[in-house]
């Protein structure tokens, strides 16, 4: 998972994250919050929902035009998260 | 005077330097650049606006550039604002004018921001700039980058209408077509940015970039004899234009250039093909759901826009409304107000028209109410769109006696 610039601090300044054996995106979260629990809130709010200016894309594709956190992973998929408040 | 001090989140207020950052470390919220308006209030007036230059930056004190800098002008801004009788009797609006923003030096409303936005990218010392546009962007980006000698990367989708393409290389930056929408694009973009080498107009430098929007507002305002529209029809893409433009009006009240409260009512008008903006309204919820673009309205196909949230807000918050329009009646809408008014507008002029004639006739307009509909960009950018649909309607040989003939036919005579 590609981690932006403005969330390092949280990763202690790691840029990507490997992650193993997370079939969905909701299991992929679930096991980022446990090694860096800070950075999973941001991600997602207090009803576990992605939150309104967090993108996060699968390949190229926005997960929300995809299943949302029920979006499927299989191994070597890269996930990339972007702040949503640009362009236009 | 300094650039602004400081930029503050939008959701949660914590505040950052002026630097090239556009998103909240902390909620990811856009950031809006903080101004004095007290001291603001103390030097801007009526006077010296109008003493100033005949382009946007006689407004400069509600810009976000050093008011001694260097500016980066091609004469953005001072556009008409046209009253149209003739468009109003068709529509049944008796008050009616358009902001004729075709008439900007590279004939779209994005000069305004560019002007800024290049402005702040050259004070802080980029000499790369670059862009995701639809089109109307990349031909003002490369068109000021020109100007100022900057190198520029304008990143637009590939299939985008050919005009725009040529329009902007003929600048002689860098184009890279990218295979995809503009939300692909868009992406791109933002992960390049990440990297804060280059000013990105509407990624790093968005918090500056979309502040020149706010000049549209101050230019009706004072075009109206210092005062704000009953009405505003703005056509949505990321929603930031809309925004801003209420945030000019309330600028412009705080600052006591006008002397009442703007009361305006801002409504938003979208493509049929790309409604995410006027879906959340007429469903009355602030979630945005992105959608998947199709439409010829090519500068307004953004399926995940950046300010939707705030855009719905404002509509809502003054008691707007927003309409969407299909493709057949966004050309109706373009011939429409050619020919009623002498002014040739884009696909997205043509939504503006378009949406106006709807809201026209769901009663959103009183009698003597003022209604400024926002004609955003110039019809030769998107000159596809009117193939096989406007033409010669007489074709003769060339004598006299053949075209007395046909005037006949057509009762020119009469």
């Amino acid at each position: 998972m590609k981690v932006p610039t403005q969330l390092r601090t949280l990763t202690g300044g790691q840029a990507e994250l490997s992650v193993d054996g997370a079939s969905d995106m909701r299991q992929l979260l679930g096991k980022i919050k446990l090694e860096h629990p800070d950075l999973a809130d941001r991600l997602l709010d207090e009803k576990g929902e992605i939150r309104r200016f967090v993108n996060i894309y699968v390949g190229d594709e926005d997960v929300r035009f995809l299943d949302g956190l029920n979006t499927p992973l299989a191994s070597g998929n890269l996930v990339s998260i972007l702040p949503a408040v640009a362009g236009g | 005077m300094a650039r602004v001090e400081k930029l503050e989140c939008r959701e949660c207020g914590r505040t950052y330097e002026a630097a090239a950052i556009y998103v909240c470390d902390f909620c990811f919220a856009p950031l809006e650049p903080v101004y004095d308006y007290g001291s603001i209030a103390d030097r801007m007036t009526r006077e010296t606006i109008q003493a100033g230059p005949q382009s946007i930056w006689r407004y400069v004190d509600l810009l976000p550039v050093d008011s001694e800098t260097d500016r980066i002008d091609i004469g953005a801004g001072l556009t008409p604002l046209l009253k149209c009788p003739r468009l109003g009797a068709e529509l049944g609006i008796d008050n009616l004018y358009i902001k004729n923003d075709t008439a900007n030096p590279t004939h779209s409303f994005k000069d305004r921001v560019v002007s800024v936005a290049l402005t702040v990218a050259r004070e802080m010392g980029f000499n790369t700039v670059a862009c995701a546009s639809t089109g109307n962007l990349a031909n003002a980006v490369a068109a000021h980058a020109a100007r100022a000698g900057l190198r520029s990367f304008v990143f637009i989708p590939a299939n985008l209408e050919q005009n725009k393409i040529l329009t902007t290389a003929v600048y002689g930056g860098n184009v890279i077509a990218v295979d995809g929408n503009y939300d692909h694009v868009n992406k791109l973009c933002s992960e390049i940015a990440q990297k804060g080498e280059w000013g990105f107009v509407n990624v790093n430098l968005r918090p500056y970039y979309s502040e020149g929007s706010k000049t549209l507002a101050f230019e009706v305002a004072e075009q109206l004899g210092w005062q704000a529209p009953d009405h505003v029809v703005v056509p949505v893409a990321s929603g930031s234009l809309l925004t801003k433009f209420r945030k000019g009006l309330e600028e412009f009240y705080k600052v006591g250039i006008t002397d009442a409260a703007p009361h305006t009512k801002v409504h938003a008008a979208q493509a049929l093909g790309c409604n995410p903006v006027v879906t959340a309204i007429k469903a009355g919820v602030d979630t945005i759901r992105p959608v998947r673009p199709d439409t010829i309205a090519k500068s307004l196909a953004i399926g995940n826009p950046a300010d939707g949230y705030y855009a719905v807000s404002a509509v809502n918050d003054t008691g707007g409304m927003g309409e969407d329009v299909t493709d057949e009646e966004i050309v109706s809408a373009i011939r429409l107000l050619a020919s009623t008014e002498g002014v040739f507008a884009e696909t997205a002029g043509g939504v503006t028209i378009g949406a106006l004639k709807k809201m026209a006739e769901r009663g959103a307009f009183k009698p003597g109410e003022s209604v400024v509909a926002l004609i955003t960009g110039m019809g030769l950018k998107t000159a596809e769109a009117l193939t096989g649909r406007v033409g010669p309607n007489v074709h003769i040989s060339g004598d006299l006696e053949k075209f007395e003939e046909e005037m006949r036919l057509l009762s020119a005579y009469e």
